[in-house]
């Protein structure tokens, strides 16, 4: 508590609240290459307050139980991507699931995401993740001089992108896709979200170049609609839709 | 050990340090160190909007946006740089659309404005829609367009590389800038970057508190590494408290909730800020409102069975507007909160937000080694910098222009530097400080354990150097910090392996914070009087005669090796405005 309260307001706490906390197992899937070539399950039981994010729980067994137990964090609330895992077998942000909301009567399972080499515990490789990103050339594409105030833009055509321009790249889209999973050559639902976020952009003038990429024999059309992208995403994103979308537009041409 | 050689070198990878990337890549061999992914970066935390009088909705100018940035700062503003500033702000949006960043538009399909707090038609007549916005994930949206354009441009990053050590060397009697020793996360190597010039655009250092905006991350990582190499650190004893994070959580809800029309309550339901801000009320500067909301807790106006928050209300509000216009931070709510914003207001407190302080420099992004010189070389830009357009308490929407004018005049001036100097010699051993950080740490087996250091230094900074401060609680937590550095250096971890050390990680960490959190005590210890985010109350005054300077701390070795904080000052560059008293 901050330093303004006074102390005759910490005296109105409830004499008897119940304990918030309750025992949860987490069991973890381990992998540490410097000491065995081999991945194995862990299981850790921590006192915690079922409201408390599963991060929270990753971050109390690293700092009072195992300080090897690994993973990438930062901004702790579902806006920066570094903390897409695989719990109780569904890729999700560990800042953004509380542990009330994924049955803490069992034990959680947290593994790395699915379709990227596993460095380390819960950290993989995200630079064929990325590279596919930068392949979809995702930046705007203009021709002619620059206007010297903003490119102008109705309400209706921003509207029209809005959705995919939500992405944090967590990459818990791409790894959760049995085509990525089979197929590390596949873009991917992240790099086709984020082409479709400039080729549905009204001041763009790339589309065709990056419909011509999305057309190769490991772009969209390897999609197979499963929707676990959009069940995945943890921005909302209709991820599915928008490589239909996509797919639409190659065969009209028209976006 | 390996040795890289670039004409320019720059220290993170959040929107000043992109926005540095994108200038410096055209003009010179540039690399990107950053400890994270670069989109990991905290500017995509960032919310409400970016500041400029582009004039789209309602009358505006830069001058009024340049008198409201000197007035939010109580006057300890540098009045040049924040008329840069302000001028700039218009490009610099400009410059962010045409590289594509989605912006809200308006009916005529021009960038969209809102209001933001402390934002005001003619010096304070009424509020002013001057931040342009894309919802309320701004900062994300600046973020993502910021790091396309690096993909366009050809950036070239080093992804999860912490730099560790600043290396200086002195030539013909100058010290300049050599460049910087970096570790490597995924494999524990150390690196070495001989760079011309070296920009640090490092971020914030706000996870010395306990209930903060701030990313696990925002460790003063540059500040801390500037500070060791003896370069002074500026006006560190300001820190914004923002006034609406989730309670308890510290989770950032955008003042932008109240710039759409929000109203902050006490238990009574009364609209409280009427009180304190009869004109801008809840859109009075941050500093009034946290102070505020904490003079209603403190007078047992508090909500909850505790008494220790106050609501933020946006129930009557119609739905379709937050869907559009807050969809995030309504979602924060619902996710970690349970609370549905349609109908029920949202329980919030001050969270530890941002650092008007850091390392000094000049309106060219040049850091400076005292008052006036120059170290050749070396730049910083952003949150890690003190330029200072934000003096003592910095205005919403103006971080976003920050990082964009400074962190692109940072990058076309160390360019420019790099293009024409030559490169200093490094040092004979120039890892050696960063090896025997890293090793001790390594090898330590003493029984202190860094979460419980850095628990015991959050906790004593949110009870004592926080939105209320006195002598007394001051010297407290000077003290304390005292003995947190003597059992830091007792510190031992248990991940004694190279391949993603991030508990080795967590420790270097600590031993920022723990540096920088002191220097912020002992500069606030020192200030006898109330300036914006720096409340004294027993000196509840601004005092101009005594006070009307920067702070400047620099960091002492006596010949026996112990450490201390020297503290000077340095002017306050005035140009057209003379302080008056602060009114919202």
């Amino acid at each position: 508590m901050a330093t303004p309260t006074l102390d005759k307001v910490e005296d109105a706490k409830p004499a008897s609240a119940p304990s918030p906390y309750i025992t949860v197992t987490f069991r973890i899937r381990r992998y540490n290459p410097e000491i065995s070539s081999e991945a194995e399950w862990q299981d850790f039981p921590i006192e915690i307050d079922p409201k408390e994010r599963v991060l929270d729980g990753l971050h109390k067994i690293k700092w009072e139980t195992d300080g090897t137990l690994t993973f990438r964090r930062s901004c702790a609330h579902g806006i920066c991507g570094s903390d897409a895992m695989r719990i109780n077998g569904k890729n999700r942000l560990a800042c953004k699931t509380l542990i009330k909301d994924i049955n803490p009567e069992k034990p959680i399972t947290i593994e790395a995401i699915k379709g990227l080499t596993v460095l380390k515990d819960l950290v993989v490789d995200m630079d064929p993740f990325f590279q596919a990103y930068r392949d979809v050339m995702p930046f705007l594409i203009t021709k002619g001089n620059e206007p010297t105030r903003e490119r102008l833009q109705s309400a209706e055509d921003r509207e029209r992108f809005d959705d995919t321009t939500k992405c944090i790249l967590c990459a818990a889209c791409t790894s959760s896709c049995p085509v990525f999973w089979n197929d590390g050559q596949y873009f991917g639902p992240a790099a086709i979200v984020n082409a479709h976020r400039f080729i549905f952009d009204s001041r763009d003038e790339g589309g065709e170049q990056r419909l011509e990429i999305l057309n190769d024999k490991d772009g969209v059309w390897r999609c197979r609609t499963t929707f676990n992208c959009t069940d995945a995403c943890p921005r909302g994103i209709e991820v599915t839709k928008a490589i239909q979308e996509v797919k639409r537009a190659l065969i009209t041409r028209r976006f | 050990m390996k040795i890289h050689k670039y004409d320019t070198v720059i220290v993170g990878a959040g929107g000043a340090g992109m926005r540095a990337a994108i200038e410096s890549t055209k003009r010179s061999r540039t690399a990107v160190l950053t400890k994270l992914y670069p989109t990991r970066s905290h500017t995509g935390a960032a919310q409400g909007g970016m500041a400029a009088a582009l004039a789209n909705v309602e009358e505006d100018n830069w001058e009024w946006h340049t008198f409201d940035t000197i007035k939010g700062g109580d006057y300890l503003v540098d009045q040049d740089a924040a008329e840069i500033l302000a001028k700039e702000a218009i490009d610099s949006v400009l410059d962010l659309e045409k590289m594509g960043l989605p912006f809200n538009r308006t009916p005529d399909g021009t960038i969209d404005q809102r209001r933001f707090g402390g934002h005001s038609r003619n010096h304070g007549e009424a509020p002013v829609r001057r931040s342009c916005y894309a919802s309320d994930r701004t900062g994300h949206m600046i973020l993502q367009t910021l790091y396309q354009n690096c993909v366009k441009e050809g950036v070239e990053f080093f992804n999860e590389f912490y730099v560790l050590d600043l290396l200086m060397q002195e030539v013909d009697g100058v010290r300049k800038s050599a460049g910087v020793v970096a570790y490597e996360l995924a494999t524990g190597e150390i690196h070495v970057f001989q760079a011309k010039a070296v920009i640090f655009a490092s971020g914030g250092t706000g996870k010395f508190f306990k209930v903060t905006s701030n990313a696990h991350t925002l460790t003063g990582d540059g500040q801390a590494a500037a500070y060791r190499r003896g370069l002074p650190l500026e006006d560190m004893e300001f820190f914004q408290f923002h006034p609406t994070g989730i309670w308890r959580m510290g989770i950032l809800l955008t003042e932008g909730a109240r710039g759409e029309g929000g109203i902050l309550r006490n238990k009574d339901g009364e609209r409280f800020m009427e009180k304190y801000a009869p004109v801008m009320k809840d859109l009075a500067s941050r500093d009034v409102v946290s102070r505020s909301i904490y003079t209603e807790i403190r007078e047992g106006r508090g909500c909850g069975p505790e008494g220790d928050h106050v609501f933020l209300d946006l129930t009557h509000l119609p739905p379709e507007q937050l869907d559009a216009k807050l969809p995030d931070i309504t979602e924060f709510a619902r996710t970690y909160l349970g609370i549905e914003p349609y109908t029920d207001p949202i329980p919030i407190q001050p969270t530890a937000h941002y650092a008007m302080g850091g390392i000094p420099t000049n309106v060219r992004g040049e850091v400076l080694a005292d008052n006036t010189t120059v170290v050749p070389g070396l730049y910083a830009a952003g949150e890690v910098a003190c330029v200072s357009v934000h003096g003592a308490n910095r205005l919403g929407t103006n971080s976003l222009l920050d990082i964009n004018v400074f962190g692109k005049r940072a990058g076309i001036a160390a360019a420019e530097y790099s293009a024409t100097a030559d490169y200093v010699e490094l040092p004979e051993d120039p890892a050696s400080l960063v090896v025997a950080q890293v090793e001790r740490l390594r090898s330590n087996t003493g029984s202190e354990r860094v979460h419980d250091i850095r628990r015991e230094l959050q906790e004593t900074m949110d009870a004592n150097v926080m939105v209320f401060r006195t002598e007394q609680t001051i010297k407290t937590a000077v003290a304390k910090i005292g003995e947190l550095r003597e059992r830091y250096l007792n510190v031992s971890i248990q991940d004694k392996g190279k391949r993603f050390n991030t508990d080795l990680l967590e420790a270097i960490e600590l031993g920022n914070l723990l540096d920088l959190a002191e220097v912020m005590a002992v500069s606030a210890l020192a200030r006898k009087e109330s300036r914006g985010g720096h409340y004294r109350e027993d000196f509840p005054n601004r005092d101009d005669v005594n006070f009307m300077r920067h702070t400047m701390a620099y960091r002492e070795v006596g010949d026996d090796g112990t450490e201390s904080i020297r503290l000077d000052y340095k002017p306050v560059v005035q140009t057209r405005y003379q302080p008056m008293e602060r009114k919202y």
